[in-house]
């Protein structure tokens, strides 16, 4: 497996990542390499094999259905680059 | 003073043959003074410092916890409020968490003086800790080479005694690997052992916080303190408190100590085969019986490692959009740019390559290909490791295949990945597993790694105990350090 050009590209927009020009050649190149590491799970017998995808599966913790926590809206937005007393502000997104 | 060990650091602060002051004076001191060279930390305290010296001082004239007044460094991604919280990256430079994680504010509440943060691979994701917003650490023993990482700050304050002690994470290797290059012991828990909540997330079914010091011992002491289930992290596990208990000798008669003998006939380095071989031998000469076993899948380890983990990675980093908190772009056209250009600058090459490969693993048409493949090799490792354990209560193992390596010498990811092939598969088991000193070769250290079954910590952490009683590797510190 290996990716090019295009395909970069379209990972990057799903990972919301710019990726400058002068990069793409380098960092295709660097991903093909881990791809190519990772091609090796290709030839494992897994038919009939469950996924494991955590080392808890089979439960899962339940609790009561209270509120425990308060709002923290002051302290939140305080975290943000620009925001006002009760938004987080971002670029104009309606024309 | 600075290889006294935590229970005798307690003892002589209880019986006032030291004040916390000036315990903790000792280690601030060296902290300030060796950081230069190591680089080992991102912030140092002080005010806060001196608030908890005074109030584990009053602490220890009533029933004050054993840990009182011990001074302790977190790496830095556990959230501690008011604190800068960085992980190592460029995106959280100056993020200050309102709240503490739960490790912090329960080794806090346990009267442990935090000295500072530690400097670390990006968002935990390294081997070396040269990938780091803050630069780059260097291992103790030798200031050319690196320290291991991702804990790899963590690791090389604790092998200069800048601090008896130091929090690390570990998701494939990150704190077992840097412990190992450094000379101390260094434990991951089982998954669920200790509370995630407020450790900044990067494979959230790898991650697990753990201790870095000296002494298997301290560790012990440290991660009872830590341990525990926390209603505010629903991966904790819901049980019975665990102490750890030392044991009263060195004998390890009825003990069966399975060796994955396949990694250790394996390893290139014939100076880490030898120690490892001795090691072993040390441990059957204290009266365990060694048993060969064999973990048919651990192979494949690596590459189902690196298509989880950046999976789990793509994910959790999703939420640095740039808005709510971390870095935010000055250059945005429209709300799309802000995020792509937030994000491009806040993270560093490791963290996007890994964030891309997972991505991409996720992605239509590579899902059950990459992904379900890889969790499937996953149930396969859980099942070698399942069956061991019917033969055995604990397994030996090697490390780390090599040496602390020099700076720059490993420019390409593969081969930094490899040099996680046998951390890797206990973390995809969820197993609690620890690196403890063996020796040198060349002047670095080298480590032994104990895997033990799930939840059974004192069972790695006693035979590691029961080892350095009889030796004094873990005792050993750098000259330039002493």
């Amino acid at each position: 497996m290996s990716i090019n050009r295009k395909e970069l590209e379209e990972i990057a927009t799903l990972a919301q990542l710019h990726i400058p020009e002068q990069q793409v050649s380098q960092i295709t190149d660097s991903l093909n390499q881990v791809m190519g590491m990772i091609e090796h799970i290709n030839g494992a017998q897994t038919s009939g094999v469950e996924p494991m995808a955590h080392p808890h599966e089979g439960w899962q913790q339940w609790r009561e259905d209270v509120v425990t926590d308060q709002s923290h809206k002051t302290a939140l937005l305080k975290l943000a680059a620009h925001a006002d007393e009760d938004h987080y502000l971002v670029p104009k997104v309606i024309e | 003073m600075i290889n006294l060990s935590i229970r005798q650091m307690a003892d002589m602060l209880t019986t006032k043959q030291i004040s916390v002051q000036e315990l903790n004076g000792v280690y601030h001191d060296r902290a300030r003074q060796f950081n230069d060279r190591t680089n080992a930390l991102i912030s140092v305290y002080e005010e806060l410092c001196a608030r908890e010296v005074m109030q584990a001082q009053d602490l220890l004239g009533k029933a004050a916890h054993p840990l009182a007044g011990i001074p302790l460094i977190h790496k830095d991604l556990f959230c501690t409020r008011g604190q800068t919280t960085t992980c190592g990256s460029n995106m959280l430079e100056h993020f200050i968490p309102p709240y503490d994680a739960t490790v912090v504010s329960r080794l806090s509440a346990a009267g442990m003086i935090t000295h500072g943060k530690a400097n670390m691979d990006e968002f935990a994701m390294g081997s070396s800790n040269e990938h780091s917003a803050y630069g780059p650490v260097a291992n103790p023993w030798d200031l050319s080479r690196v320290p291991g990482g991702s804990s790899g700050g963590s690791a090389a304050a604790v092998a200069a005694r800048m601090t008896p002690v130091a929090t690390g994470t570990d998701t494939g290797g990150s704190i077992r690997q840097p412990a190992a290059l450094c000379g101390i012991t260094g434990i991951k828990p089982s998954y669920g052992r200790v509370s995630r909540y407020g450790m900044v997330a990067f494979a959230s079914s790898l991650d697990q916080g753990g201790v870095l010091a000296p002494a298997a011992d301290d560790c012990g002491l440290v991660l009872s303190a830590m341990s525990g289930h926390d209603p505010l992290d629903s991966t904790s596990a819901r049980r019975p408190g665990w102490a750890w208990q030392k044991p009263e000798s060195a004998d390890l008669t009825g003990v069966k100590v399975g060796v994955i003998q396949d990694w250790v006939d394996g390893l290139q380095d014939e100076a880490i085969k030898q120690l490892t071989l001795q090691a072993i031998e040390t441990l059957k000469a204290q009266g365990a019986s060694l048993i060969d076993i064999h973990l048919p899948h651990a192979d494949l380890a690596v590459s189902a490692y690196y298509v989880l983990a950046p999976a789990e990675c793509s994910s959790n980093l999703s939420r640095f959009d740039g808005v709510r908190f971390g870095h935010q772009t000055a250059q945005a056209q429209n709300l799309e740019d802000l995020y792509r250009r937030s994000r491009s600058e806040g993270f560093g090459e490791e963290v996007k390559r890994r964030i891309m490969i997972g991505t991409w693993a996720l992605s239509s048409g590579y899902y059950d290909a990459y992904y379900l493949k890889a969790q499937k090799i996953r149930r396969l490792i859980s099942d070698d490791f399942r069956q061991a354990f019917d033969q055995c209560h604990v397994l030996a193992c090697p490390v780390s295949p090599e040496l602390a390596f020099k700076h720059g010498e490993k420019a390409d990811g593969v081969s930094m990945y490899q040099a996680d092939q046998f951390t890797i598969p206990a973390s995809l088991a969820g197993l609690p597993c620890l690196s403890m000193p063996i020796g040198h070769a060349a002047g670095l250290p080298v480590g032994l790694q104990l895997i033990g079954r799930y939840y059974d910590e004192q069972s790695i952490l006693a035979v590691a105990d029961q080892y350095q009683q009889l030796t004094r590797h873990h005792l050993q510190v750098p000259e330039a350090f002493l």
